[in-house]
């Protein structure tokens, strides 16, 4: 569990922030000077329990980072709904806790929420996670920070491609939204480097968190003859497991699931959220102006993978470390025409390179060839 | 490993298999509800006792190591909410359906408050015996891969439809719901009749809630139960109040949750948020089908506030 | 006695009018119950806090500094209660013709979806003209929705209970179909959604508050309701159909008509409540609709024993509790589920404390 504050320090704190609360109603230049003080609150809300070993964990696991910066104090709030809920709980994180920089940490907090928000609360600092913040349309106190995972999911599909016999693979999804679609994608061209007879069964389960639908899509692709399987779920756990149990490879998401299979678990495409956490705080706390759209893959130290899993070959080692290397030196691309869609559709033209920070990317609608699944 | 994809076939299998796995929680709740309803209440915060049993379950058994240390434990939970339930339905003017509804938001809410450290670990989960060896197809035995709670569950079914018929015990609990005034004019003690029947009902919700994490998909966290608790208690009304019935109504549920991730499986990909609700829409179906107006339903008992 | 039997829904206690005193007792019973039973179950939780290792004074500071103690904390718990009073209508009103409805979530996120839709194919009208619209049709889609269950009770005698439940999840699978298929607005990314009705049609805040409109709209509905079901011949009648139907019939009252009115009407509210959503708060409908409004509102229904009026207070005390359980995870690290614990002690004790009405001597009328 996380690290609590000794009782005594939680009170100051309390009145501390109390007072700033009573004395802000009255004055607003007050919190203008409690924001200029060396000392930063942030808040971060989640969208599903914080450790839900899956997608607001990884979140979680960089707030409980950034809690050890001097002058750093964190106040967190899980299972927050999309609704005018989360607008209520960014106000009282400013208004309540006098939090000048705050983490709304799922996609469905942007628009309209944070935005109101960020026009609202001029001073404060938003840096939302997954969001399209673009200039000019956007409030300047908003911005938004994400990262390239499909890079993971490359790498992923790499390791599948050698492990797999069937050259049948599958892929839990819970909706087909771009940051999934582009996963998706990614996973199934990686396994198609290595041989392009390969193809990826989708099965979206219709929300993020439905263990019993995602176990059942598990067992009906296993079924199928599909042995390797990674999905795109908020909690990788149940899938993980249940793919051990049935003697199949996984590659997990999120965070590292090798313990929960150290028979079949390939490799594990990972978030590594800190390094946008400590870039916003840092910028905060240094009164530097925010960076809005801050994006980043394997380079920029944004996301990172697992650790090989036993059952990947040595050959399939090699090969992706070298595909990993071109990655971290900025010279691999993986949307790289010419790409088609499932439907036979030119998606990507012939000569047509979209780098990883390409907007195209974040509005993919498609799958690609060799995916047996709608949009 | 199995390298050749089974297509239809496949979906058929996935149906079996899924009818077989899914069943159990329903079956127990549903049961457990059979036993409460047939002594005139209802409960129906059975989603929070299961809820609470699935959790309990895996953290005992994360902490003992012994799964089935962890189905008692969550067994004796829900006998806990069963009994709180019970009392306080006892109480006069008391409405068992609002009762009912505040359970499963303190159910969950403690099960979700004490769940907290048991999401991430890794608990002993209960063993799996193989009904499938005849068959050399991995997926068929896999389909036919049964925990035992699922043949405890048909035992308890025929068990409880023979006790409703031939003991002392089931016939005072159908005379307490058929008619309170009769129970208490031939002096049985209505009260503790129901308080002990939704106690027992609790028990086998708990057991129910036990199978979900202890075996499928044998994990705790937070959105483990997406409401078979709720499900089960419509399940009770479809089978009528028949134990056996119960069991077959959870194995149609299971099968048709089944059903929408199978048909993806072979690309049939189109309107899944559809297929997914199969099981609610034949259970709909079937209940406009076979209830009426005219008789009351056979079976229900006559002091349940929901048939009348 | 047989409790189970006599209250499925009692109308809440007879309006006497001869005398005041005694409204005056009635009054302070209808009261001081209910608020006794919370101090009870503020105890029972204050003990829960204990024994995991919290001071409960800190605990009950938080809950009263988030949910009440301040005209920030005070806007807050306005706004979370808003999208209750409306869902609570849903159950209320069937309630009052004897049916225990619990699926306002399906009539909320149709009603929301046919309010969007409405809403962006009148984005060239006036805004009073597509707002209007946008009601309506939500209403009516929400109308026709619960009023389906009450039909299939009243006519085919399938239990309502079970059928509004499954038509809920029949409904949210519809309304991720739509929304994620035909009804796609193809530009919203990475959370599907509807298209968006223009800015100039979004339902404001209520000026001097920061609290949508939705609030008022909920007030004055239970304004209204609370009048139809207390002071006008269709509500008694419907009444009496909650009472008993075998009387109704044999008074020659049109029970069926009746009960597919109450149905209707509530049914309209969770419909309006989801209309509230899309146009106050999202713009669109998508799948941050499906917040649990409409499973909470029956909650607050039954704590104010489906008398409209009172769900005003009830759904302000749950929104309390909501705002103040944010506070408690901030400060004191406590999980979500605090809030959740709360509300069922509270709700188990409330409900407890019905077996009191009628007990105490000092709230019973005196004399003729």
């Amino acid at each position: 569990m996380s690290p609590k504050f000794p009782h005594t320090a939680r009170r100051d704190f309390i009145k501390q922030v109390s007072a700033v609360g009573t004395l802000s109603a009255l004055s607003p230049a007050f919190i203008r000077q409690a924001f200029a003080a060396d000392k930063l609150v942030v808040g971060v809300i989640y969208v599903g329990p914080k450790d839900d070993y899956g997608y607001s964990q990884a979140q979680a696991q960089a707030a409980a980072a950034i809690k050890k910066m001097p002058g750093v104090t964190v106040v967190e709030q899980e299972r927050v709904p999309e609704t005018a809920d989360v607008q209520k709980v960014m106000a009282s994180m400013i208004e309540q806790d006098g939090a000048s920089l705050i983490f709304p940490t799922s996609f469905g907090y942007f628009d309209p929420h944070t935005l109101k928000m960020a026009e609202k609360y001029p001073e404060a600092r938003f840096a939302h996670c997954g969001g399209l913040w673009s200039t000019g349309k956007h409030p300047k106190n908003a911005g938004s920070y994400f990262g390239y995972i499909d890079e993971c999911q490359y790498l992923n599909g790499v390791v599948a491609g050698h492990a797999t016999k069937s050259k049948k693979l599958g892929f839990i999804a819970a909706k087909p939204i771009p940051q999934v679609l582009r996963n998706i994608n990614a996973f199934t061209m990686g396994a198609q480097s290595v041989n392009p007879a390969i193809t990826t069964q989708v099965i979206f389960t219709g929300d993020w968190l439905l263990p019993v639908k995602e176990a059942e899509a598990a067992n009906s692709l296993v079924d199928q003859g599909i042995d390797v399987i990674t999905m795109h779920v908020d909690s990788p756990k149940v899938i993980v497991e249940l793919c051990e149990r049935r003697g199949i490879f996984v590659c997990g998401y999120h965070a590292d699931q090798s313990a929960l299979a150290p028979k079949g678990y390939l490799h594990g495409a990972e978030w590594n959220w800190l390094t946008p956490y400590s870039e916003h705080v840092k910028a905060a706390m240094g009164k530097a102006p925010m960076n809005n759209f801050l994006r980043g893959g394997l380079k920029e130290g944004f996301v990172k993978t697992s650790a090989y899993g036993k059952p990947v070959s040595e050959g399939a080692r090699k090969n992706a470390e070298g595909i990993k290397a071109g990655m971290m030196k900025g010279e691999f691309a993986i949307f790289k025409g010419p790409i088609k869609d499932n439907t036979g559709k030119v998606v990507v033209p012939p000569g047509t390179v979209y780098k990883q920070t390409d907007v195209v990317l974040e509005q993919m609608n498609y799958l690609v060839s060799g995916v047996f699944g709608k949009v | 490993m199995e390298t050749s994809g089974l297509g239809w076939w496949g979906v058929l299998i996935a149906v079996i298999g899924g009818a077989i796995r899914i069943s159990t929680p329903f079956l127990f709740v549903s049961l457990g509800e059979c036993l409460t309803e047939k002594s005139g209440r209802i409960n129906l915060g059975l989603e929070g006792t299961l809820v609470m049993g699935a959790m309990a379950a895996y953290g005992v058994s994360y902490m003992t190591g012994n799964p089935w240390l962890g189905v008692l434990v969550a067994g004796l939970a829900g006998l806990c909410l069963g009994i709180l339930h019970g009392a306080v339905c006892g109480l006069p003017r008391v409405n068992d359906i609002a009762v009912g509804i505040g359970l499963m938001m303190l159910g969950t809410g403690f099960a979700f408050f004490l769940g907290k450290p048991f999401v991430q670990p890794k608990a002993p989960t209960l063993p799996a015996f193989q009904l499938g060896l005849w068959s050399d197809s991995p997926q068929i035995q896999a389909a036919l891969q049964i925990n035992v709670l699922f043949p405890t569950g048909i035992a308890l079914a025929l068990a409880m439809h023979w006790a409703f018929r031939n003991t002392r015990f089931g016939l005072i609990v159908r005379v307490v719901g058929d008619s309170a005034d009769a129970a208490r004019a031939m002096g049985y003690p209505v009260n503790s009749v129901r308080t002990l029947t939704t106690a027992l009902g609790g028990f086998l919700a708990g057991v129910g809630g036990s199978f979900l994490s202890l075996y499928y998909p044998g994990s705790w966290n937070e959105g483990l139960s997406s409401g078979q608790g709720l499900m089960a208690v419509a399940l009770v009304i479809f089978a009528r109040w028949r134990p056996l019935h119960c069991f077959l109504a959870a194995l149609l549920f299971g099968g048709a949750s089944a059903l929408g991730p199978a048909l993806q499986s072979v690309g049939i990909s189109a309107g899944y948020y559809l297929f997914n609700a199969a099981p609610y829409v034949l259970t709909l179906i079937i209940m406009i089908a076979t209830c009426s107006t005219r008789r009351t339903l056979a079976g229900a008992p006559g002091e349940l506030s929901v048939v009348r | 006695m047989s409790s189970a039997k006599s209250d499925a829904l009692p109308p809440a206690y007879d309006v006497d009018a001869s005398a005041t005193v005694n409204e005056i007792r009635r009054f302070a019973e209808s009261l001081l119950i209910p608020v006794g039973a919370l101090a009870a179950a503020l105890l029972l939780f204050g003990a829960f806090m204990a024994l995991i290792g919290k001071n409960p004074l800190e605990v009950f500071i938080l809950i009263y500094k988030g949910g009440f103690g301040s005209s920030f904390s005070w806007q807050n718990t306005l706004q979370r209660a808003a999208p209750l009073i409306l869902t609570a209508l849903c159950v209320a009103l069937p309630a009052q013709a004897g049916l225990v409805m619990i699926g306002g979530e399906g009539a909320l996120v149709l009603g929301g979806l046919g309010a969007a839709v409405a809403g962006s194919a009148l984005s060239g009208a006036p805004a009073a003209v597509a707002l209007a619209a946008m009601a309506l049709t939500a209403m009516l889609v929400g109308a026709v929705w619960i009023a389906g269950c009450g039909a299939l009770r009243h006519y085919r005698g399938v239990n309502e209970t079970i059928s509004s439940l499954l038509m809920a999840y029949i409904a949210i699978a519809l309304f991720n179909h739509l929304v994620e298929g035909p009804l796609r607005d193809p530009r919203s990314l990475n959370k599907p959604s509807t298209l968006p009705i223009p800015d100039t049609h979004m339902l404001g805040t209520i000026p001097g508050l920061d609290v949508h409109w939705g609030l008022a709209i909920g007030v004055l509905a239970c304004l209204i309701l609370q009048i139809w079901v207390r002071r006008t011949v269709q509500g008694f009648a419907v009444r009496i159909v909650g009472g008993n139907v075998r009387a109704a019939r044999l008074a020659g009252l049109p029970v069926g008509v009746l009960i597919l009115i109450a149905c209707a009407l509530g049914g309209a509210m969770a419909g309006l409540a989801g209309m509230v959503e899309v146009a106050a708060v999202h713009g669109s409908a998508n799948a941050s609709l499906m917040a649990g409004y409409g499973y909470t509102g029956i909650l607050v229904a039954f704590i104010a024993r489906h008398n409209p009026m009172a769900i005003v207070p009830v759904a302000l005390l749950l929104g309390g509790i909501n705002a103040s359980g944010g506070m408690l995870q901030r400060r004191l690290d406590l999980p979500d589920a605090t809030a959740l614990v709360l509300q069922g002690m509270a709700f188990m004790m409330v409900l407890a404390s019905e077996s009191l009405y009628g007990r105490f001597k000092i709230f019973q009328p005196k004399g003729p």
